[in-house]
């Protein structure tokens, strides 16, 4: 866990100074294309000559806003839905649960790839927002929530199944609480922490996936920079300068290695029984 | 049999009601078939694109053509790719077979590999070796399998020119560069599963290390490699086998993004080639086809739990 937050503070850290210090992200030098390293361009330069360090630290800052405006999003879909279906139980549960294994059932990658195909324009998306950086993050992020919440329903569904006949929540309903009130006062506060695990450790599978949508062209696209476009660049350019592959790789590596470890360690620390698996 | 049957009953919902969502999404994505074929062709007049839209029965509302769609599928008729210009069936074959393949040799690598490893890392909880399969297993969860291909193709084709960076095959089409061309993308996906395979099974070997039956075998004198093997190992395979029967369904379509790295010609970059080329037809058999893999696989995990656990055949 220490090394996990670790490695997440040195990023962020890194992201904080970056732009102090580094050129800026999308001036392009065409004289110094696949420059190597030097004082400037502390990591060389990519194939339309950008400041590789800058632009890795512009793609982290918007690979970030995705994972976590996703990991919010798919949290919140995911514990409404654990929660209605923990606490009324009956057809509710059953039509939730069968939904939530339907989804689960299904083939992620191509899944996700026939939504982020889907044009903005027949959605009836005006032009001018479709390139702005906040609508490519909030597309993203409503795709991949879509799939993404099924975690956290069920580990929500099973933790008010567990709680809903404590002594506490019957004289809640003794006292004439509303159901709503309920789920949202007593038992919520009751079932957070495997909540915050699940969402710390689906962070990490947020990273991986839209850098894989960013790398097949359709998650954040050129000329905004993500790890995972900038991995596209550097394979055409894979004979002429394979260099460039390297640091955006190890960047996604980095970050999902530390939001796991940290996940893993919350969930040692939060529910010590899991420890010995 | 009722378990079987609902079972059945509830994996066609699935791939019915897929199928109908993916029918619509289809519909938004940019471009459109007959835009294609008037682009293809500059002699097509504006008649002749309506007249084609009337053939296709692009002129009716999508959930209409939907069922359509299904009707010719009960009479099992897949339709005809676009983009591969042949019956979506015969341009699915190849594909499927080359995505098995790879499938098959890379899983078998990664088992060959990390159950021994999890094996010999549940025997001295804490040791060195243990430590290393926790950092690996990590490793192996945290790392983008595009760029591990993509550092391979770095150091083995391109710094070291000892192995083709992508395709299937040298154009002279001999078996041996055949071979040479599968070790990049195995050895990616054989990498990237090393280490969930061995933590799994290190997992699975100490939970059954604490039972009875294990003090039982060791008190009546049996050595202690036939408790590990005999008793210990047949028991903790049982988890095993079902995430391996899970995980089987979804590397038919989980396999796509290597597929692309390394230019493999298997389903899923079928898949994403169809969907990207606007190939209505090809991509929905090819999204349907992976979903059913994908159930097909966690069935097979529950029937081979139940076939091979008499404790929940008595149940």
């Amino acid at each position: 866990m220490r090394a996990g937050v670790l490695i997440l503070l040195l990023l962020a850290l890194a992201a904080l100074l970056g732009p102090l210090l580094l050129p800026e992200p999308d001036a392009m030098d065409l004289a110094a294309r696949f420059a190597p390293p030097s004082p400037d361009h502390p990591l060389g330069t990519d194939e339309l000559g950008r400041d590789l360090a800058a632009r890795l630290l512009q793609g982290g800052r918007i690979s970030l806003a995705v994972a976590l405006a996703t990991a919010l999003l798919a949290t919140i879909i995911g514990t409404a839905i654990g929660l209605v279906a923990g606490y009324h139980g009956g057809l509710a549960d059953a039509a939730l649960m069968r939904l939530t294994d339907g989804v689960m059932a299904l083939p992620l990658l191509p899944l996700l790839i026939v939504l982020a195909a889907a044009d903005p324009a027949k959605l009836g998306v005006p032009a001018d927002i479709q390139g702005s950086e906040s609508f490519a993050v909030a597309r993203l992020a409503a795709i991949i929530a879509c799939v993404g919440w099924t975690t956290v329903a069920r580990l929500v569904r099973a933790a008010t199944l567990s709680v809903r006949g404590r002594d506490f929540v019957r004289a809640a309903v003794a006292m004439g609480a509303s159901p709503s009130r309920i789920m949202l006062r007593h038992i919520l506060p009751n079932v957070a922490s495997p909540i915050v695990v699940a969402a710390t450790l689906s962070v990490g599978h947020i990273i991986l996936i839209e850098s894989a949508l960013s790398f097949l062209g359709l998650g954040i696209r050129p000329p905004l920079a993500s790890w995972g476009n900038m991995l596209t660049g550097a394979m055409d350019a894979v004979w002429s300068a394979p260099q460039l592959a390297v640091w955006p790789g190890a960047a996604i590596f980095l970050t999902v290695l530390g939001f796991n470890l940290l996940g893993d360690g919350l969930q040692r620390s939060l529910n010590p029984r899991s420890a010995s698996t | 049999m009722g378990v079987i049957a609902s079972r059945l009953l509830q994996s066609l919902a699935v791939l019915l009601t897929m199928s109908f969502i993916v029918y619509g999404l289809m519909g938004l994505m940019p471009g459109d078939p007959i835009d294609l074929m008037i682009a293809a062709d500059p002699n097509l007049s504006s008649a002749d694109a309506a007249r084609l839209k009337a053939l296709y029965g692009l002129d009716k509302p999508w959930t209409e053509r939907w069922g359509r769609w299904l009707a010719r599928l009960l009479q099992g008729e897949l339709g005809y790719s676009r983009l591969y210009a042949r019956p979506v069936a015969e341009a699915m074959a190849p594909a499927l077979l080359n995505t098995a393949i790879l499938m098959a040799t890379s899983l078998g690598l990664a088992l060959a590999v990390a159950l021994p490893l999890g094996i010999l890392a549940a025997g001295r909880p804490g040791s060195m070796l243990d430590r290393t399969v926790n950092l690996l297993a990590f490793a192996s969860v945290s790392v983008p399998v595009f760029w591990l291909g993509l550092m391979l193709i770095v150091v083995f084709a391109v710094t070291l020119g000892w192995l083709p960076a992508g395709g299937m095959a040298a154009v002279t089409g001999d078996q041996g560069g055949r071979l040479a061309h599968m070790v990049l993308p195995v050895s990616a996906l054989a990498l990237a599963g090393i280490g969930q395979y061995a933590r799994h099974m290190r997992a699975a070997m100490l939970a059954e290390a604490g039972h009875d039956y294990i003090r039982t075998a060791r008190a009546k004198g049996c050595s202690p490699s036939r408790v590990l093997v005999r008793h210990q190992l047949r028991n903790a395979l049982l988890p095993i086998v079902t995430i391996v029967a899970l995980e089987v369904g979804g590397l038919f379509s989980g396999a796509l993004i290597t597929e692309t790295v390394f230019a493999w010609p298997g389903m899923g970059r079928l898949i994403y080639e169809a969907v990207m080329g606007n190939d209505f037809n090809l991509a929905l058999s090819g999204l349907l086809l992976a979903t059913a893999m994908t159930l097909a696989g966690s069935a097979l995990a529950d029937l081979a739990y139940w076939r091979l656990d008499p404790r929940i055949r008595r149940q």
